[in-house]
């Protein structure tokens, strides 16, 4: 028993916390990126594993340096965010990209996507898509050659991912169009986030339950673009895929699950949250029905992230009792 | 029957089983009281006694002058040691009557004559809760007399007791119910009285079924109406109880008034009973004395201005490790740094915990959460970062001083920042910025 006075702890009330932490939420990211990026062992072999592994080890040492640069305390190297970043980036890039321009990837994601910032809490963009759009500029050929899935034999020259065949290629009339079977098993190219469809969605519902990510975003995004790419499938089904064949493919589920859902760049009200989600699914039809690109998952994800800001601010809830008078 | 609730909030912990089956016990009355003559809202009472004065128990020794000020009883019968200052709960120095006990209790009521409280008038009522000293027992302390004077233009229809009791941890308003159901709902009656309104809600949470069934048993036959809400933080809010039970949302800025309604609290209910029926004044409320820093958790029934070092004692001492004292429950309670600060009006209970070790604090990482559980509507993470980089005007517009502190966005925060620490300093610089601009 404390002896009389001051030795009593002080401190503002509530004096009740909830377990859950940053660090709690980070790993249970990463928990549930895991099926996904088994999967991506599983079609991709080591090829898969070393990217994975390098990208991780870049955005650790990125972060250790940009927190010894800016005298931050050492502390936060570990709430996972940085070995988030590192397997999110891994996981938007194609399985033969070589090592040097993954590591490179993974720099500028820390780097300039999240410490120029002030790290984990300020930064404006994703940074595992930044660093991927750096990438996609930079190196445009290595970013866009792609190798199958290990268990299938094909011509590895004329190979492509099913929304680039889709687009280029013009699969519907030629009947090559990927199986909506394969899409969801993830026996298709692409990259290592963007096979399994099935993984993905085992590690989104653990986050679901766990309410670490907001279920308005997926569920706004996969709307939004099932409604516009419906509308043009219904008009003429012998140019335009199915709504569900564009869910399944590319980095949609990835996407929607994982990375619009990042709490630091999305908005902070639900409306906001709405708004970013429907916003996210209609600049991803318009890019793959009328963009130069088959895929518009990152651009669009940065795209709206520039908005954050600006939603915030202008999506503030009702307050109790607002409106109403005294 | 329907489960009644408001949105948001959050699910605590509840720990009441430490003291929910221990009957309220009236606390042998300690050697000396400390009365603070502020023990509520509004500016303090003036002291009606000196030094070397010989008080009897129940006798006015403090008058509150002005409309938020309210009377004070000693508590014990005896003799005035010191009329100067004392430590007070809530972390200041205030005014306070110093009382050493003969022993006796000599007892002396308000009143000889007894009416039937039923043939009083609204303003005898109004009279009679002043001169007992009456304030809000939830912890609010507001004047009681005020709350039952409701504006020429504003009727009052509706009648709320509050029997949520939603922080964890107490349960003296449980016991209260139990123990006291016909007292409560009588005072209910007289509050209907004094304020003209028809109806008459008692809303308890589901997690009370015991005190449920016996309030319904008792309010048999009557008007009142007993109705039963989810148990979730923080359902005693008065705005959120509004809410909850009649779907009235009290303007911001404004009081229950505003939506023809008054919100009363069991313990401050029972007061009022026994204040217009008995002329008894209010010199002792019930509390829970818990945590997990308690030998012997209780509930009790104990005199004002008893110091928390006696009482403590009364509940076999703290345990070793206990580092933490809070006057109140442990989402709103304060902390408290002296042993030898006296019971005041607000208490509601007294908690000893072993602190948890200190949390590492994060940069927010806009996970929302606080927005999600914010019963006011309100957003906590940019109210903090409004104070913290100094745009008060911001925070005013998003809402600040509507924040009722209740803690829900801290306890959920996975970042453990002091959102509501933030916030009432905010609060504070907010509302002296705004008196700096209109005066």
């Amino acid at each position: 028993m404390p002896d009389k006075n001051n030795s009593f702890v002080i401190q503002s009330s509530p004096h009740l916390r909830e377990k859950d932490s940053v660090p709690k939420i980070m790993y249970s990211v990463i928990i549930s990126l895991l099926p996904a990026a088994f999967a991506s062992i599983y079609f991709f072999r080591v090829q898969a594993a070393i990217l994975l592994l390098s990208c991780i080890a870049a955005s650790l040492i990125t972060e250790a340096l940009f927190l010894w640069l800016r005298k931050r305390p050492f502390h936060s190297l570990l709430d996972g965010s940085a070995a988030i970043t590192g397997i999110l980036l891994a996981m938007t890039l194609p399985p033969s990209l070589p090592l040097e321009f993954a590591i490179i990837g993974a720099v500028v994601a820390i780097g300039i996507g999240k410490q120029v910032f002030g790290g984990l809490g300020h930064n404006i963009f994703n940074p595992a898509l930044v660093g991927r759009a750096f990438l996609q500029t930079a190196f445009p050929v290595a970013m866009t050659t792609w190798i199958p899935p290990a268990m299938i034999k094909v011509n590895t020259a004329t190979f492509a991912t099913p929304l680039a065949n889709l687009k280029f290629q013009d699969a519907i009339s030629q009947g090559t169009l990927t199986s909506l079977k394969e899409l969801f098993w993830g026996n298709v190219g692409g990259c290592l986030g963007e096979t399994s469809a099935f993984a993905l969605i085992l590690g989104a519902l653990y986050l679901l339950l766990r309410r670490s990510i907001d279920w308005r975003i997926p569920v706004g995004i996969i709307v939004s673009l099932s409604l516009f790419t419906g509308i043009f499938w219904l008009a003429n089904p012998g140019k335009y895929a199915s709504p569900l064949f564009h869910v399944l493919a590319g980095g949609l589920i990835i996407g929607a699950f994982f990375i619009a859902t990042d709490m630091v760049t999305s908005p902070i009200s639900p409306l906001g949250a709405w708004i970013y989600a429907l916003s996210i699914g209609l600049v991803i039809g318009l890019i793959r029905l009328f963009g130069g690109y088959a895929e518009g998952v990152m651009y669009s994800i940065l795209f709206m992230n520039a908005f954050v800001p600006l939603l915030n601010k202008y999506t503030r809830p009702r307050i109790l009792g607002e409106g109403r008078k005294t | 029957m329907r489960i009644k609730t408001f949105p948001h909030g959050v699910h605590p912990p509840e720990f009441k089983e430490l003291t929910a089956e221990k009957s309220l016990e009236p606390m042998p009355p300690p050697e000396k009281v400390f009365i603070p003559l502020l023990q509520h809202f509004g500016s303090p009472a003036e002291s009606l006694v000196s030094k070397g004065d010989e008080v009897s128990l129940g006798q006015k020794i403090g008058e509150g002058k002005t409309l938020f000020s309210a009377a004070v009883h000693s508590s014990i019968s005896g003799k005035v040691l010191a009329v100067d200052h004392y430590i007070h709960p809530g972390g200041n120095l205030v005014p306070a009557v110093t009382i050493a006990n003969d022993g006796e209790d000599r007892y002396v009521p308000l009143e000889k004559e007894r009416k039937d409280p039923f043939s009083l008038s609204p303003e005898e009522i109004r009279q009679k809760v002043k001169e007992a000293g009456i304030v809000g027992l939830g912890g609010a302390a507001f004047p009681t007399s005020v709350k039952l004077t409701p504006p020429k233009d504003k009727p009052i229809d509706t009648i709320i007791i509050n029997g949520c009791e939603c922080e964890p941890v107490l349960t003296a308003d449980y016991r209260l119910m139990l123990e006291f159901p016909e007292d409560i709902l009588k005072g209910g009656e007289i509050i209907c009285k004094a304020t003209g309104a028809t109806r008459l809600i008692m809303g308890i949470e589901d997690n009370k079924p015991g005190a449920f069934e016996i309030l319904k048993k008792y309010a048999q036959n009557t008007r009142t109406e007993i109705a039963l809400l989810k148990t979730k933080y923080p359902q005693g809010a008065e705005k959120n109880l509004i809410s909850a039970l009649l779907q009235r949302e009290v303007p911001r800025g404004g009081l229950p008034f505003d939506v023809g309604v008054v919100v009363q609290n069991v313990g401050t209910t029972k007061a009022i009973w026994e204040a217009v029926s008995q002329g008894v004044p209010l010199f002792q409320r019930a509390i829970t004395v818990s945590g997990s820093g308690i030998k012997e958790p209780k509930n009790l029934l104990v005199r004002l201005g008893t110091p928390f070092k006696d009482i403590l004692e009364f509940c076999g001492g703290l345990k070793d490790g206990a580092n933490m004292l809070i006057m109140g429950g442990p989402m709103m309670g304060i902390s408290q740094w002296s042993l030898d600060v006296p019971l005041v009006k607000a208490t509601s209970g007294i908690l000893a915990l072993d602190s948890p070790p200190p949390v590492l604090e994060y940069t927010c990482i806009s996970c929302s959460r606080c927005v999600g559980h914010c019963p006011m509507g309100l957003v906590p993470t940019q109210l903090m970062k409004c104070v913290k980089y100094e745009n008060l005007t911001l925070a005013e517009a998003w809402g600040i001083l509507d924040c009722v502190e209740c803690g829900s966005c801290q306890y959920v925060c996975p970042a453990k920042i002091s959102l509501v620490h933030w916030i009432r300093w905010g609060k504070n610089r907010v509302t002296s910025m705004k008196r700096k601009k209109s005066a």
